[in-house]
């Protein structure tokens, strides 16, 4: 049976690979934080199962410290723009064949690879269907790529570095926005807002509760980034209680709106760091917050739509 | 009130853009303290949730694809591309990635797109080579500009066109709590209700794609004027002189 465990491993390996080629090029410019970052890294994936949760938690503040300086990155690219336009004019359209690999697999592996049953037990754990697609499927286009374009042996790890060292530690924060996310949860963060909520904001019509509870929605997504997060106690303090119960709102159109109001909060928000502050870092703008500004005049239109929305369709007249 | 401190100091944080990793894992720290556990168990805690949500992370196998693909012309084959199609602007290419993001979507087919698989090798180049092509070269916050609206496209697109599918998590989950809440709703009827949202968001924010297609022209009409008269002063002043 594949598990996750199995993709862990490709990505122990994968970070392990990043670390050494930086810890080779440590002579010549790159500083050891960079090496101790991505091994710290490693080891989290290649052995985090099987060590305590304190160990784990230490070796997350270890990586903390060390890129509070910031990584470098390396500036070396391995090819000249000459080189690449010549490839580029060689291979013409074929060069999209092991991008494209990537979503074509994940999507057919998410579809076909949970059905698939081997003496009884089935090849990959359906619950982690998806992210198990993905890993393979990124196997299989790097396969394609090497079959195709035959590069050095070195180059796929080289490259690999120069973009994981671009994007930098931002690479890891998903994962402590996640850890966070359970603290607060924890520390029962997600009530006290919703009392505050309740408290202080105006709900004395319709029109005020719904809109209440659309910008609540998204507000509570800006500080936990994450809808998923907030829908919960928003609609347990504001939706169900006032909206639904008290003003005899549609529960159905009140919650899919709501959930869809806490999306655009998700536009706007660092703390949503996987959809706004990674790609800034993989596209390499120089403004961290580029995606964000890019993104907050459509977030505030659609959320001031959601509400003439829900006003108009939730109450049936 | 005390659990509350997490909250600042990531509002701070971010505001005086501090590292925000560094930011985050001391609100996550503060905030357990204040609710009262030990050092040792705060420091536990985030390790395991860490450790639990390395699943986000698997994205980044893709990288080793991507850089010998770079390697070997991708991003300026992708330019050359859309340099080929005369109606390509950076607007209309991210407005068509748009409308297929939220189509995908729509259809459970998430995976098809994201910023790693297609945004850093093709949309955005794409969006770049099209905008050189119809103005030149392009000045470096132009090239900002064009790059995180490339991205804005994935997420908005994805956003706002996976609800409509019935059976994604936000749908799920909204049906789970409705009915520990002892009400039943039905998958369909949520999906149906995004509908709205889903095309008002693409109206908005194609609109906006489009108007990015006419400050890109005007700002390129600017700098053409600007080069004219630098081109234009040195000779004026000669006159003068002579």
């Amino acid at each position: 049976m594949i598990r996750l465990e199995s993709i862990y491993l490709l990505m122990g390996l994968m970070l392990a690979g990043i670390a050494i080629v930086n810890f080779r090029d440590m002579r010549s410019h790159m500083p050891v934080r960079n090496t101790v970052f991505w091994a710290l890294y490693a080891v989290i994936f290649l052995f985090g199962s099987h060590l305590s949760d304190f160990t784990n938690g230490m070796l997350v503040l270890l990586m903390v410290l060390t890129a509070s300086r910031g990584l470098a990155t390396s500036s070396r690219d391995a090819s000249t723009p000459d080189a690449r336009a010549e490839s580029a004019a060689r291979w013409g359209n074929r060069l999209f064949v092991p991008v494209l690999v990537v979503p074509v697999a994940t999507f057919l592996g998410s579809l076909l690879l949970g059905r698939v049953v081997i003496g009884g037990t089935a090849l990959v754990d359906p619950k982690q269907v998806t992210q198990v697609a993905l890993g393979l499927a990124t196997v299989l286009a790097l396969i394609t790529a090497l079959v195709m374009l035959r590069p050095p042996i070195f180059a796929p790890i080289t490259e690999a570095r120069r973009l994981m060292d671009s994007v930098g530690w931002a690479a890891v924060l998903p994962q402590a926005l996640a850890a966070l996310g359970a603290l607060f949860a924890a520390a029962g963060v997600g009530k006290i807002i919703a009392e505050l909520a309740t408290t202080y904001l105006p709900l004395g019509t319709p029109v005020a509760a719904v809109t209440a509870y659309a910008v609540g929605m998204a507000l509570f997504t800006i500080i936990m980034g994450n809808a998923f997060a907030a829908f919960p106690v928003m609609t347990a303090g504001i939706g169900l209680p006032l909206v639904v119960q008290q003003y005899h709102g549609d529960v159905v159109v009140v919650t899919a709106i709501g959930m869809l109001s806490g999306f655009c909060g998700t536009l706007m928000t660092p703390m949503a760091a996987n959809f706004n502050i990674v790609p800034a870092a993989l596209l390499e703008l120089r403004d961290r917050y580029g995606v964000i500004k890019a993104q907050v005049p459509t977030a505030l239109m659609l959320l001031a739509a959601n509400i003439v929305l829900l006003a108009y369709f939730a109450f049936p007249r | 009130m005390l659990p509350l401190i997490g909250i600042l100091i990531v509002i701070l944080g971010f505001a005086f853009r501090l590292n925000a990793l560094l930011v985050v894992t001391v609100a996550g720290l503060a905030t357990g303290l204040a609710s009262g556990q030990s050092l040792h168990d705060v420091i536990a805690a985030f390790g395991h949730a860490f450790v639990e949500s390395r699943y986000v992370a698997i994205v980044w196998l893709v990288l080793p694809v991507i850089g010998v693909v770079e390697r070997s012309g991708l991003k300026e084959r992708a330019r050359d591309v859309i340099g080929q199609i005369r109606a390509a602007t950076a607007g209309r290419v991210l407005l068509v990635y748009l409308a297929l993001r939220q189509i995908t979507s729509a259809l459970g087919l998430v995976s098809l797109g994201g910023h790693a698989q297609m945004v850093r090798p093709l949309v955005a180049p794409m969006a770049e080579g099209a905008a050189e092509h119809a103005h030149g070269p392009l000045a470096e916050s132009t090239r900002e500009r064009i790059k995180a609206m490339s991205a804005a496209a994935d997420n908005v697109g994805m956003f706002f066109g996976e609800d409509v599918f019935v059976a994604i998590g936000s749908i799920l989950l909204i049906r789970g709590f409705l009915e520990q809440n002892g009400i039943i709703v039905e998958p369909l009827h949520l999906a149906r209700w995004a509908i709205p949202t889903a095309i008002v968001a693409f109206v908005i924010h194609g609109t906006r794609l489009l108007l990015l297609d006419r400050r890109l022209r005007r700002e390129s009409l600017e700098a053409a004027v600007d080069l004219a008269e630098q081109q234009a002063q040195p000779s004026a002043r000669d006159g003068a002189s002579a």
